[in-house]
């Protein structure tokens, strides 16, 4: 683009424009400038009238919001802890079990499939993110909850149910089932991202380990993922942030309960999950005020997290290409 | 070498061995376990989905509680009305603000819009739904078609931005120095020339766009809120498929839960279908 518009001002220097054509220049850039901007706005906008919808909320409440523990719209009484203790146990359960995987699969692509699966595969596991959360959460009720209540819960408990986070009554519903549906969620983003980075690191970077006589998994462990750490902390940030925000899926399977539980294997509720129940049930502005400022949380936290793995991600897509 | 040295070579170097194997082992069931949880989830989708699905399920409301039959015809028209109005809007802020990005974005101002952009990917839908209702719902008194397709335009709109810049800057400079010569101003270059010559990749980009927010549930909650009957008012409640698909996914009646599997079938099978077209444009274009 740098190009385009140096170009522009080399032809706006030579003056070899009409009249007609400057004219037409000016309004043509006025409206794509305008209508650029007019994503700055927006985002400018959604912070403006979320934070304006949680002002009762937050005056109301103050920075106590965050730590209560009752939620209790029949007495006003508002905490936010359960939900905030549901989406971080939850998503830190993705990210563990997600994380692994999904990076093991961007391993497999990028280094070691052959050429003739490489495209089919990629495209099947990015398959993975176009299915609508609504589907995953119908599939996780009726396939992965029942699974879990017969088979790998009963399984945990036998076998690590000293933990206090595998005891209790297995209900299949649960934060485990809330966790392992993120998981499959944030795989082909972690895997897609990862993926495109450890691509972009340079050929020679591998032929060096090689050369001094490396095993295949010494080259990735010892050249590609050193210089692709920044790219696929990137990713996993990226995985997080969706799985944050992430709500049809989750309130379809955590169960919906907003108690703190050691247990895993017990329901719970996250921030994006009680919005989607109680927004339109809401039925006083203070009420409809603490959702908003669970939204405002999620929408501050997810902003951050992006901009971050955003940057993480171009960092090392600009690195030069002998150095690591 | 002496022979204790030897021995640690030749079992460090079958350690070495193994290890490599194990690992590269474990690769490969990752990728496996992707692609089962895909095939699993489409596999139940399609047995499930295919044997509640009938012609009713297109043509008919739903029914209510203990009356079999029915089905999700103006859920179906919802999604279609939903995602034509999200298309309306988004697109030509996604188009115009790509073009933006393309022909003038090199400064301080594109870069930022550039970051914004790719933020704005991964903010919750749901609280672009929040954002929809504070700002269309509750200046017009009530859950209407448009905040639903206001909060999916916003879903879109950054797809569209960076699918449309990608693709101008694959256009060759010479294609553009060639109508530039020719003493065309670069408005109508941009125009006439290069947003053609990437139209391949402008509409592939739009067409992912669209199959993202079809199966978009969270956000149309409390915007285009669902309804019970047939509507295409842009002022009124609105159904839509992966509500509709929601609310009969955790209902207890058997005859609900099957008609969702329909939904979900017919939900995956649109999208599915948006991707694999739009896949197509994307070669037509790069065999061009």
């Amino acid at each position: 683009m740098t190009e385009n518009a140096a170009r522009a001002v080399q032809v706006e220097k030579l003056g070899l424009k009409t009249r007609v054509g400057n004219r037409g220049d000016t309004a043509f850039r006025g409206v794509v400038t305008l209508l650029a901007c007019g994503i700055l706005a927006l985002v400018a906008l959604m912070v403006i009238k979320m934070a304006d919808g949680s002002m009762p909320a937050i005056q109301r409440f103050g920075l106590g919001f965050l730590w209560g523990t009752t939620w209790d719209p029949v007495a006003q009484e508002f905490g936010a802890l359960p939900f905030i203790f549901g989406t971080v146990v939850s998503s830190s359960i993705a990210l563990l079990v997600g994380g692994p995987i999904g990076l093991g699969a961007a391993i497999y692509l990028s280094e070691l499939a052959p050429d003739w699966l490489r495209n089919p595969v990629s495209f099947l596991v990015e398959l993975l993110a176009a299915i609508p959360s609504v589907v995953y959460g119908l599939w996780g009720v009726f396939v992965m909850a029942p699974w879990l209540r017969s088979a790998l819960e009963p399984l945990l408990s036998r076998s690590l149910g000293f933990l206090p986070l595998f005891q209790g009554p297995s209900y299949g519903i649960g934060m485990l089932a809330g966790g392992l549906i993120l998981a499959i969620m944030i795989l082909p983003t972690i895997t897609a991202v990862s993926r495109d980075v450890m691509r972009a690191v340079p050929r020679t970077q591998r032929e060096g380990m090689l050369a001094l006589g490396a095993t295949p998994w010494e080259v990735i462990w010892g050249a590609v993922m050193p210089y692709a750490r920044s790219g696929i902390l990137g990713s996993v940030i990226l995985g997080l942030g969706r799985a944050l925000g992430e709500t049809m899926a989750v309130t379809m399977v955590i169960g919906n309960r907003p108690d703190i539980s050691a247990s895993l294997f017990a329901p719970s509720y996250t921030m994006a999950s009680v919005i989607a129940n109680e927004f339109s049930e809401a039925t006083y502005n203070l009420y409809l005020s603490a959702l908003i400022e669970i939204g405002l949380a999620l929408f501050g936290v997810t902003l951050l997290l992006n901009a971050l793995a955003r940057l993480l991600v171009w960092r090392t897509a600009r690195m030069p290409a002998g150095g690591g | 070498m002496s022979e204790r040295g030897l021995t640690v070579t030749r079992t460090s170097h079958l350690r070495r061995r193994a290890i490599n194997g194990v690992m590269l082992g474990l690769t490969l069931a990752s990728t496996g376990l992707a692609i089962a949880f895909l095939f699993s989830v489409l596999g139940w989708v399609l047995v499930q989905g295919g044997s509640a699905l009938n012609l009713d399920f297109f043509t008919q409301l739903p029914k209510p509680v203990g009356e079999p039959g029915g089905g999700m015809g103006n859920a179906i028209l919802g999604t279609l009305i939903l995602l034509a109005l999200a298309s309306l809007i988004g697109i030509p802020i996604g188009l115009g603000a790509g073009i933006y990005l393309a022909e003038y974005g090199g400064g301080r101002l594109g870069t930022a819009i550039r970051f914004l952009t790719d933020v704005l990917t991964g903010v919750p839908s749901i609280t672009i739904g929040i954002f929809a209702y504070t700002m269309v719902v509750l200046p017009m008194r009530g859950f209407s078609t448009l905040a639903g397709g206001f909060a999916l335009a916003i879903i879109m709109i950054p797809t569209v931005t960076r699918a449309t810049e990608e693709m101008m800057k694959l256009v060759s400079g010479s294609l553009r120095e060639a109508s530039l010569a020719l003493g065309i101003p670069q408005w109508k270059t941009v125009l006439r020339v290069v947003v053609p010559t990437a139209m391949g990749g402008i509409v592939t980009g739009a067409m992912l766009a669209v199959a993202r927010v079809a199966g978009e549930t969270a956000p149309l909650l409390f915007t285009a809120f669902g309804n019970r009957f047939w509507s295409t008012a842009l002022d009124r409640p609105i159904a839509a498929l992966p509500l509709q698909v929601f609310t009969y996914a955790l209902s207890p009646y058997d005859d609900w839960r099957a008609q969702a599997w329909a939904g979900a079938f017919v939900l995956v099978a649109l999208v599915l279908a948006i991707n694999v077209v739009a896949r197509f444009f994307a070669r037509g274009i790069r065999s061009q």
